[in-house]
């Protein structure tokens, strides 16, 4: 393992979030405001409770893993995608380290920024709502799973994406409306029974079911399940980058 | 000496069907400087970015000191600098971050007093702490350069390193180039300034359309192919060839006023005499006469030339 240039991947990388740290900490807390305005205290005033938690502490789990899987998607697309545009990616391919150290910097640093933002919203939401974490542990690891998973597969987004508008349009079209679609804002069971079926298909259900257990000891959906599809979703990320790797798709001609 | 890098037979036929490497075969030894000329398109960079890990090869194989570039990346590609052809830098970084950032990709733990070291060689001291983009495209150039030379590497790729660069930054250039000679460096440089080749090159090389022709002692080349004009100037022009000039191969210049005769250094009889003396029997009388040697640019075109 070359582990100094993973290191120097990861510090070129975070040294790109440094430079614009007020943004990455304004825009979220700014954002995160703005969900307990309108979901706290528009919709909150109707809803008041959802199976014993208040409605604005009930969405708190669902908005960190909205900002924290669209983040980690993004940050770690973007991170490889620049260098593949600007073509200074031929310095990753001339060095002496394996696409799978490349992928440790880039997707390190990519779940880094996602971890940064989701603890923001966390503190942020604090000032708003009372919260007592159930499973702390279990929350953090949770949280830090999700980042790295879907990092994971935003550099599997960077790799593939012939353009900006590619680079878009996998978050814009379906992850964020499975996101949405998963519970962020709501519990399942508030569902028609159809919906019901049909929401089990959509693999976040299984993350925000799982991150809200760890908040409130609560869930639409048996943590070990929950457990086993982030597992899932992650081997598959694993997957295909190895797939990559093993065929340079995409990097070397 | 033994060869730092070594070449078999290598192929490289890309994914739209182009043959772009048609076996290539290439010893380069140990500090020297080998220049690779050729057209546009000829495959010189394909070549380097084969050795280097950006192209994958179709067959053939490479070898950077004794170390297989596929089986055995690692070692090879330690030992490799690249300085690319296009200027591509990220433009938001500052220079020494980025020169950093070549050293740690390379496994090299940080090293200050070296970045600082070749900085200041390349003039970019200075311009340290700013962003990439504040600086000109020359100095663009040093950076890429700076970066290579940052993890400290054994064989040296200038890919067309002083394209459309000013005259200071090239003698800089041949100058930092004969500096790291002196430390032993191995240099593969392409080129299309033949003079650059020409002033820097312990051996050429040219290559075209996927195939090397020949690679040569500069020297040898230069001793081999050099042809030598002698250019004669007459007093009076002449509209044709007197016939007992015939037999010389001689061609009429300048409105009839100068006679050129081609001939080989090495040949055991250049010719000279007998043609100034069959000039004089025909009732010419000359003004003046020069001898000129081919440039390395004479003969790269012939050879070039000759295998379209």
């Amino acid at each position: 393992m070359n582990w100094i240039a993973i290191a120097a991947i990861y510090r070129f990388e975070m040294s790109r979030f440094f430079r614009t740290i007020m943004q990455s900490f304004v825009s979220p807390v700014i954002s995160t405001s703005l969900y307990f305005v309108v979901f706290g205290a528009a919709i909150g005033s109707r809803i008041d409770q959802v199976e014993g938690v208040s409605y604005g502490a009930f969405i708190v789990p669902g908005l960190i893993m909205l900002s924290v899987i669209t983040q980690s998607i993004s940050n770690a697309a973007f991170g490889i995608y620049f260098p593949k545009f600007i073509g200074t990616i031929y310095e990753h391919l001339s060095a002496p380290i394996s696409f799978f150290e490349i992928v440790l910097g880039y997707v390190g640093a990519a779940a880094t920024k996602a971890l940064f933002i989701g603890v923001v919203i966390l503190i942020t939401a604090n000032f708003f709502v009372d919260l007592n974490i159930a499973h702390p542990l279990a929350m953090v690891a949770f949280l830090v799973m999700t980042c790295l998973s879907f990092a994971l597969f935003g550099f599997i987004i960077g790799i593939w994406a012939k353009n900006f508008e590619q680079l878009q349009l996998v978050p814009l079209l379906i992850v964020t409306p499975l996101i949405f679609l998963g519970g962020s804002f709501y519990s399942v069971s508030m569902l028609p029974p159809v919906w019901q079926t049909v929401t089990h298909f959509n693999p976040v259900l299984y993350l925000i079911s799982g991150f809200r257990w760890a908040f409130f000891d609560m869930a639409d959906v048996p943590i070990g399940i929950s457990l086993f599809a982030i597992a899932l979703f992650t081997g598959l990320c694993l997957g295909v980058i190895w797939l990559i790797f093993r065929t340079g798709w995409r990097i070397r001609s | 000496m033994a060869a730092i890098l070594s070449v078999k037979d290598l192929r490289k036929v890309y994914d739209g069907g182009f043959e772009a490497l048609k076996g290539v075969s290439l010893d380069i030894e140990e500090g020297e400087i080998l220049a690779l000329l050729g057209p546009n398109g000829a495959g010189k960079t394909t070549l380097i970015s084969t050795v280097c890990g950006l192209v994958t090869p179709s067959s053939g194989s490479v070898t950077v000191g004794g170390h297989d570039i596929l089986r055995d990346y690692r070692a090879a590609r330690s030992l490799i600098g690249l300085v690319p052809q296009e200027v591509v830098v990220e433009q938001f970084e500052t220079v020494r971050n980025t020169v950093r950032l070549s050293r740690g990709l390379f496994g090299k733990p940080r090293n200050d007093a070296l970045v600082e070291e070749i900085l200041r060689k390349l003039s970019l001291w200075d311009k340290r702490d700013n962003q990439i983009k504040e600086l000109s495209g020359g100095m663009k150039r040093r950076v890429l350069i700076a970066k290579a030379l940052a993890h400290e590497p054994r064989v040296l790729f200038l890919d067309e390193p002083t394209a459309g660069v000013d005259v200071a930054l090239r003698k800089d250039m041949w100058d930092i180039v004969a500096e790291m000679k002196a430390d032993g460096v191995t240099i593969i440089l392409t080129t299309h300034y033949i003079e650059e080749a020409e002033a820097i090159a312990d051996r050429i090389g040219v290559i075209t359309r996927g195939e090397l022709l020949l690679v040569q002692e500069k020297a040898e080349l230069m001793r081999q192919m050099g042809r030598k004009q002698l250019e004669v100037q007459l007093n009076a022009p002449i509209e044709t060839l007197p016939a007992s000039l015939a037999d010389f191969g001689l061609e009429i210049g300048q409105g009839g006023e100068t006679l050129i005769y081609s001939y080989d250094t090495h040949a055991e009889r250049t010719g000279i005499t007998k043609l100034l003396n069959a000039i004089s029997d025909a009732g010419l009388t000359l003004r003046d006469v020069q001898t000129r040697q081919s440039s390395l640019e004479d003969i790269f075109v012939n050879l070039v030339e000759e295998d379209a």
